[in-house]
């Protein structure tokens, strides 16, 4: 199960920020371990950015974030690296699928007012975003059935063990 | 049910084929899918996440490949203990692999003929969308996806809206299939198509052979595209003939199918364009950046790879040398080509100009290929598809992207060159 409420506090990125930035390519052939892997999250333009999270943080951008390669492992060392969720304009769609699948919840909605170091209350379920000390709450745009189905279930694994596909016991 | 006369783009028409459902744009349809593939440069692997589901067979071994491109020359201890997974998975599921050398999946997959008109393909590569030249649904996704396929042999899509991209003219001399798509990046942008289909048609798509179209789809992610489809025509016909068998659905737009948006290009007045770092829709016109400083240079990867862009890049670089100091990357697309490219004496023309060919695949393109890594506040103008900042290995370099012409002549001169002066 995906939690539905969290709270956080944000991390502030712009537009177009692609999966090699989020995990260079050349880690990838070097490093194999996914904990390992987190501590280079954003490194090429954020240096030393695994070390300012603390742990259920929110991550929060402007358009397409995640565009570029299909690579799984993007949404993977956002999750490793203890990021509770993120929250953008739009998303790159690959990313997206990506995020879905592996259980980090993805919250589509505005976010132009979002800054660097405020608290963000997210909640999937009710449908809204909220800055502390901000009444406004913003409205989040909702997931089309599928994703809700993956979503709830806390991932596409989880997801294929439902529906019948895959074995509800594996390693 | 009231049955609907809308007429449908041809991503609405496969999508309605392969779910059994009539099919339109904004509606969830599950989807038979056609051929999956992955690849080296997957972390984890396909094959990995398909054994941690704990399902012992893929669901049909023909329509399953595994293809070593990303990190062609083994670089490293870990990328040599994926390739032996890869082996062993292939091995026990009876599935096809291809192997270091054998060249990058979008183009390999194809050539081969795995592919077919009409068909849906998906694969663990955003530059999937390539495949869409064959007039096909083909469309990048991740090892969960592709894992989640390769048991049920089928997978969930939002039917995306179309975009109709009309092609009218012709090509001048020294502009490329390249300078249309880094045009039309630059036009609409990064995010300008995400979640979309592009359709392109017109007679200046048809004047283009099927390697050059392959060029155009071949990036149309850059654009936030699922998927970008090229039109049936004779070219595709002959291009398919000997490499698949003549059992196959040519997809025609209707000509009430509803368009999100429709983009006309006039050809003609198009000149040779560059993406300057660190973003590929960061298009200008090649004026924008002529004479600036190049250290590397290289023509290759899944965008422009083939035996046209290397007969191209030839043709300038034919009985000179470059620049001293530059250093040249030639990579053909795929094991064919390479042989191709040294029966027709293309590889004693880039070797004897100073090139290094590098090994058929990924090679100088991915960061994890380990080839061709440039050194901080170095320059590269390379014919790949990405110039994001650290993409070839090293964030503080700066990479420009350009057609084989451009690559060729500005490796001639160590800076950005307008290859028309050069023909």
């Amino acid at each position: 199960m995906t939690e539905s409420k969290f709270h956080g506090r944000i991390f502030r990125f712009g537009d177009d920020i692609n999966t090699d930035y989020i995990i260079s390519a050349k880690h990838k052939s070097l490093i194999l371990d996914h904990q390992q892997l987190a501590k280079h999250l954003m490194e090429d333009i954020r240096p030393g950015f695994y070390d300012e999270l603390q742990g259920g943080d929110i991550l929060a951008a402007g358009e397409n974030f995640g565009c570029g390669s299909s690579r799984e492992t993007a949404p993977i060392v956002i999750k490793e690296a203890g990021v509770a969720a993120v929250v953008a304009k739009s998303f790159g769609r690959i990313f997206y699928r990506n995020a879905i699948n592996i259980g980090l919840p993805l919250v589509i909605c505005n976010t132009d007012g979002m800054r660097e170091g405020d608290g963000l209350e997210i909640d999937l379920e009710e449908g809204y975003v909220q800055m502390d000390g901000c009444q406004e709450r913003i409205a989040i745009a909702p997931y089309p059935e599928q994703v809700k189905q993956i979503m709830a279930l806390g991932g596409v694994k989880e997801w294929l063990i439902a529906a019948g596909y895959v074995p509800a016991k594996t390693e | 049910m009231s049955m609907t006369k809308q007429g449908k783009t041809i991503v609405e028409k496969i999508m309605s084929s392969h779910s059994g459902v009539n099919a339109y744009a904004g509606d969830i349809v599950t989807a038979a899918v056609d051929l999956m593939f992955c690849h080296d440069g997957n972390r984890p692997l396909g094959a990995q996440v398909f054994d941690s589901y704990g399902v012992e067979k893929v669901c049909d071994s023909k329509r399953v490949i595994q293809v070593i491109d990303h990190a062609p020359s083994c670089p490293t201890e870990s990328v040599a203990r994926m390739h032996a997974y890869m082996h062993a998975f292939a091995q026990r599921q009876g599935t096809l692999i291809y192997e270091r050398g054998d060249g990058s999946c979008h183009q390999i997959i194809p050539e081969q003929g795995h592919v077919k008109p009409g068909q849906i393909i998906i694969a663990t590569d955003s530059h999937t969308c390539t495949l869409g030249a064959l007039n096909a649904f083909a469309s990048g996704v991740g090892v969960s996806d592709l894992a989640s396929a390769m048991i049920t042999g089928q997978l969930w899509f939002l039917v995306p809206e179309t975009i109709k991209v009309v092609l009218n003219g012709a090509l001048p001399s020294g502009v490329y299939a390249k300078d249309v798509i880094l045009y039309l990046a630059g036009l609409i942008g990064a995010n300008g198509a995400n979640y979309q289909s592009i359709e392109f048609t017109g007679p200046g798509i048809d004047r283009l052979g099927v390697g050059q179209r392959m060029t155009i789809t071949n990036m149309v992610i850059e654009l936030g595209a699922k998927c970008g489809i090229m039109p049936f025509d004779e070219k595709l016909r002959q291009w398919l003939c000997g490499r698949v068998d003549g059992d196959y659905q040519p997809v025609f737009a209707d000509a009430d199918a509803a368009y999100c948006r429709t983009i006309e290009i006039t050809l003609n007045g198009l000149t040779p364009q560059i993406a300057k770092p660190h973003q590929v829709d960061h298009v200008t016109p090649v004026a924008g950046a002529k004479g600036t400083p190049i250290q590397h240079a290289i023509i290759g990867t899944c965008t422009n790879g083939r035996m046209e862009d290397l007969e191209i890049a030839a043709a300038i670089l034919r009985g000179k040398k470059i620049k001293k100091g530059v250093s040249l990357i030639v990579a053909p697309a795929s094991r064919s080509i390479y042989l191709e490219a040294m029966e027709q004496g293309l590889l004693r023309v880039f070797i004897e100009a100073g090139a290094v060919i590098a090994i058929p695949g990924c090679s100088a393109c991915s960061g994890g290929s380990y080839v061709g890594v440039p050194g901080d506040g170095e320059a590269v103008i390379t014919t790949a598809n990405r110039n994001f900042k650290g993409r070839l290995g090293n964030p503080n370099a700066f990479i420009y992207l350009a057609s084989p012409a451009t690559v060729a002549a500005s490796a001639l001169t160590g800076r950005i060159e307008d290859c028309r002066e050069f023909m």
